[in-house]
């Protein structure tokens, strides 16, 4: 008897860790800045390089903190997502312009819709460093007194809006 | 031959493949802490890397952090605290041990304690199965001895009937 239940045991112990391993996405690593203010910057906007944006500026207000670059190839799926999204106005959009050129940002704007209230830049990814941004698009969910609530990687889906980013947003908003 | 020889050497030797930039150091310790740092610091966009083998552009952008941290005097403690407030544990190829990590510290010993007492009880088994066989082997000889045993009296006192 229990030279037949030790294999069937040892196959459903095994099956359940496979099973656990597909569902895994090592590519997504838990940010330590959730729930933890969001780190200061002063950074250059991008349409109106001599004036600067931080984040005290957005105090207040409920926030969508995207990272966003013209040679990321899926920033520009999730892109007519977050043109829709900007529509609705549920929450203030700002795109962090990292590591890319000025103009090819810009171009990249004007071709396909800007969806960002502001978009700043962050050419040497310094900002990028202090956001533990390690793949882009990354989306953070910031709260009326700037602390960072939520983190997404990779790119923002219409799936994802519906169940995950509205709720944020709404929950957030009725907070002080 | 030996022409062939060093070619492939020199295509294979590790500074072909060294990707790290010059760095200045004001002193040696210096110097050991950021190639001891690079090499322990995860890359992760490729995840299987260090910075220091990676030559993603964010594993640049981390050697240059960690060299200027070095440069303003930053202790290594420091340095590895500012990855980890911004990257999390996974960020070190070997994790502090606290509650979180434990299991990935322990784990290891764990697997090899039940692997010990598997391979302990399965010898034990076997030593108990061994030796019940010889207690009945030995049996089934006493067993046989006297049954011939009593043949030969048989014979002994009543003669050959046969």
């Amino acid at each position: 008897m229990l030279k037949f239940l030790f294999p069937l045991v040892l196959f459903i112990v095994l099956a359940i860790f496979l099973a656990l391993g597909l569902n895994l996405h090592p590519n997504e690593i838990p940010s330590p800045l959730v729930d933890k203010v969001a780190p200061v910057f002063s950074a250059p906007k991008l349409q109106t390089p001599e004036q600067k944006l931080t984040p005290a500026d957005l105090k207040g207000k409920v926030w969508l903190f995207n990272v966003w670059a013209s040679w990321c190839v899926s920033c520009r799926s999730e892109h007519p997502i977050l043109n829709q999204m900007a529509k609705t106005k549920t929450a203030v959009i700002v795109g962090l312009n990292y590591k890319d050129e000025p103009e090819d940002a810009k171009n990249w704007l004007s071709q396909l819709g800007n969806p960002y209230d502001v978009s700043i830049m962050d050419q040497d990814g310094r900002i990028g460093i202090d956001y533990g941004v390690y793949g882009v698009p990354e989306t953070f969910v910031i709260d009326k007194q700037g602390v960072i609530r939520y983190k997404h990687t990779g790119p923002v889906t219409a799936e994802d809006v519906q169940k995950v980013f509205l709720p944020w947003i709404a929950k957030l908003q009725a907070e002080n | 031959m030996k022409k062939l020889c060093l070619v492939f050497l020199l295509i294979f030797s590790g500074s072909v493949f060294a990707i790290s930039e010059y760095r200045k150091f004001d002193n040696l310790d210096q110097q050991k802490v950021y190639e001891n740092l690079i090499s322990e610091l995860r890359c992760l966009v490729c995840q299987n890397q260090t910075i220091g083998d990676s030559n993603a552009e964010l594993a640049a952008d981390l050697r240059r952090q960690v060299y200027e941290m070095i440069e303003q005097g930053k202790s290594k403690q420091d340095i590895v605290q500012f990855m980890i407030d911004r990257y999390g544990d996974f960020v070190l190829y070997n994790p502090q041990f606290k509650a979180k990590t434990g299991l990935l510290w322990l784990g290891p010993v764990l697997f090899l304690l039940i692997g010990l007492t598997t391979v302990f009880l399965f010898v034990q088994r076997k030593k108990t199965a061994a030796r019940q066989n010889s207690l009945a082997e030995q049996g089934d000889d006493n067993k046989e001895k006297a049954e011939k045993l009593a043949k030969v009296r048989n014979l002994l006192e009543k003669g050959d009937l046969s």
